[in-house]
């Protein structure tokens, strides 16, 4: 187990790049803690899997350092990083057995064939795959053949990182979530530092202790779960996490008064001096609140999803939704107000701290 | 909306049925029926029951050419399928040479059959062609029109320049299909080059070189042409193989009967160890 450390990784696929478009990887600065478990979370093209090869070795960034442990290890090959990756589709050794596939790694490394087997028995019964060790892994189910994938990690004990790259896109959904379970038991018991890529916002919140939010190259914001709902960084951020993603509109800021076209609303803190271009108000749809006061908005459709309503509503033409309980009716002339908790306040799509209301 | 039963539609089926019927049905049944019968000559026919058959088998001629044929293709897939594979591994994945190596390769095999031997023939004579006296000029004594060695030397290396392509083709586009998810798992594997390709390109190519192994051998079984053109069959009759042998038959000989009883065990033979070749390959997948 190590901890990562990224020094003002840039990587660009092109052989010589100039301007910051050309890069793939704008610039990232960041350090992963030995035992920690992240998601990098992002759509597609915004250089998750990029970054995530760099860390493996696959790929050699074009500038920047990489640490393990704080040993450079940028020159270094993957086999000489010690590292474990499972990938999108499952990769196993077909015309092997599974009890093969998972010695294949500890086979090349030269270790003592007790001591392989050992390690193997052990791997098999944490992923649950003991009954079929002598099975051949080509007639196995795309789970099966992802948890050998797995096992083929695990089953070196001494790995720096287990990276995982969009590793549950062709299982069964009932089977994600059982194996996404499995991997966050695996977490806690060995605790392997692990850096999990995906662009479901699902898997990253339920399986990551801290996320990694990435754009265009960019990490747009770090941070647990609960932060990216509560505070999202950037209003990237707010669309991307939470569904449907945050509320954006366009305001215009005067202390603690925002201006929503010609309607007034009053801020829980005050801005200080603002010298954006585009000042916008996110709100996430769980804390509008549709009733008779507040500001009046025309409701365009209203969406059932089970025990909640989604509410697609208008404030002189930018759009806004809501979510209300099942039950709750909505009013013949519907006013909408903000939960003070959930606003939060963007400066060229920055989010800006509020100070206490004076 | 009703359906019409309409009977004509079977008209449809009529000019395939005519086509299968004018070059496969008929034909074969031709042989079929020489094939029992014996034949003076001015249309009159005996029937003979499996005297031929008996004959054929148990002809000296007939082992003698089905043991060259056995041995020519033994030895053209021994070497074509690994060098074929072989090249298959060296050549580029991606870039520019990519086509450049597709082209060279694809070249052999759009050359006609008979001018592939006319070549051959040309390159290899002793006093002029460019192998030929190069190899006599090494001080290595060469002749395919005498010595039986140097005629099947050439016409196994023919077939080689031939067909290997073929088998380089196949396997690189099997290599193609491999994600680069493989190569990238077996890199943080620690595997070898060996395992690499032991464990990974060898069990994806395994379809495509099933498909290989099996043209090459139906094809090698069949040969005539190349080495028609080349040797004739000789020096003697160390090169004649069993479609030589069968034409000498026919047409050298007019031995109907002899000849027909020849091309139905010859066909049965293709039929029988192309089947065993593709029930014993694929058996494995099954599981």
């Amino acid at each position: 187990m190590a901890r990562i450390d990224l020094d003002n990784i840039r990587h660009a696929y092109m052989p010589a790049p100039k301007r910051d478009e050309d890069f793939a990887l704008k610039r990232v600065h960041h350090t992963f803690d030995d035992g920690g478990a992240y998601a990098l979370l992002g759509p597609s093209g915004c250089g998750k899997t990029t970054l995530l090869n760099i860390m493996s070795g696959l790929l050699r960034p074009t500038e920047g350092k990489i640490l393990f442990d704080g040993r450079d290890v940028t020159g270094l090959s993957t086999e000489e990083r010690n590292i474990a990756q499972v990938f999108q589709f499952p990769v196993v050794y077909d015309t092997m057995t599974v009890y093969d596939n998972l010695a294949f790694p500890l086979r090349n490394r030269g270790v003592a064939a007790d001591e392989i087997d050992r390690r193997v028995t052990e791997t098999l019964a944490m992923i649950g795959l003991a009954e079929r060790a002598r099975q051949k892994a080509r007639g196995l189910t795309a789970d099966d053949k992802q948890k050998i994938a797995l096992g083929r990690g695990l089953v070196r004990s001494d790995v720096s990182a287990i990276l995982f790259d969009e590793p549950l896109t062709v299982i069964d959904p009932h089977m994600k979530w059982v194996l996404r379970s499995q991997l966050k038991e695996l977490h806690r018991r060995f605790s392997f530092t692990m850096v999990y890529v995906t662009h479901d916002q699902t898997e990253a919140l339920t399986f990551a202790d801290q996320v990694v939010v990435m754009n265009e190259g960019e990490i747009v914001q770090i941070g647990t779960p609960e932060e990216l709902f509560e505070r999202p960084n950037h209003t990237f951020v707010g669309y991307f996490i939470g569904s449907p993603g945050m509320n954006v509109l366009p305001v215009v800021l005067d202390g603690a008064v925002a201006r929503i076209g010609s309607h007034v609303m009053t801020l829980p803190g005050a801005t200080g001096p603002v010298g954006a271009q585009r000042t916008e108000l996110g709100i996430r749809p769980e804390y509008v609140r549709i009733g008779r006061e507040g500001i009046p908005v025309t409701v365009e459709r209203v969406e059932d999803v089970g025990r909640r309503k989604i509410v697609h509503a208008s404030i002189d033409g930018h759009p806004l939704a809501a979510i209300v309980p099942e039950d709750e009716a909505v009013p013949a002339e519907p006013h909408v107000r903000f939960e003070p908790a959930g606003i939060n306040v963007y400066a060229d799509s920055w989010r800006m701290d509020l100070g206490e209301a004076s | 909306m009703t359906k019409t039963w309409n009977n004509r539609a079977w008209f449809f089926v009529l000019p395939v049925l005519l086509l299968v019927a004018f070059n496969a049905i008929i034909p074969l049944m031709t042989v079929v029926n020489y094939s029992v019968q014996e034949t003076f000559g001015n249309n009159l026919f005996f029937f003979e029951g499996t005297k031929w058959y008996e004959a054929v088998l148990a002809s000296e001629r007939f082992h003698g050419a089905l043991l060259r044929q056995f041995m020519f293709t033994g030895i053209i897939l021994l070497i074509e399928v690994p060098l074929g594979v072989a090249i298959a591994l060296t050549m580029p994945r991606s870039g520019p040479w990519v086509s450049v190596c597709l082209v060279l390769m694809a070249l052999p095999l759009l050359i006609p059959w008979n001018v592939v031997g006319a070549m051959w023939n040309i390159m290899a004579l002793p006093d002029i062609g460019l192998l030929g006296y190069g190899l006599n000029k090494l001080g290595i004594p060469y002749n395919f029109t005498r010595q039986p060695f140097s005629a099947w030397f050439t016409v196994v290396l023919m077939d080689v320049w031939h067909w290997t392509s073929l088998v380089v083709l196949l396997a690189y586009a099997g290599l193609r299909s491999i994600p680069e998810a493989y190569y990238q798992a077996a890199k943080i594997d620690g595997a070898s080059r060996f395992s690499v390709f032991r464990f990974i390109q060898l069990p994806k190519m395994n379809r495509v070189l099933t498909i290989a192994v099996l043209l090459r051998f139906m094809d090698s079984f069949m040969i005539y042409t190349e080495p028609f053109v080349l040797t004739g069959g000789g020096p003697g009759n160390s090169t004649t193989f069993l479609s030589i042998d069968l034409v000498k038959a026919a047409l050298g000989e007019f031995n109907l009967g002899i000849a027909a009883a020849m091309s139905i065990i010859y066909f049965l033979m293709t039929l029988l160890v192309s089947w065993i070749f593709y029930t014993l390959m694929t058996r494995g997948e099954e599981q």
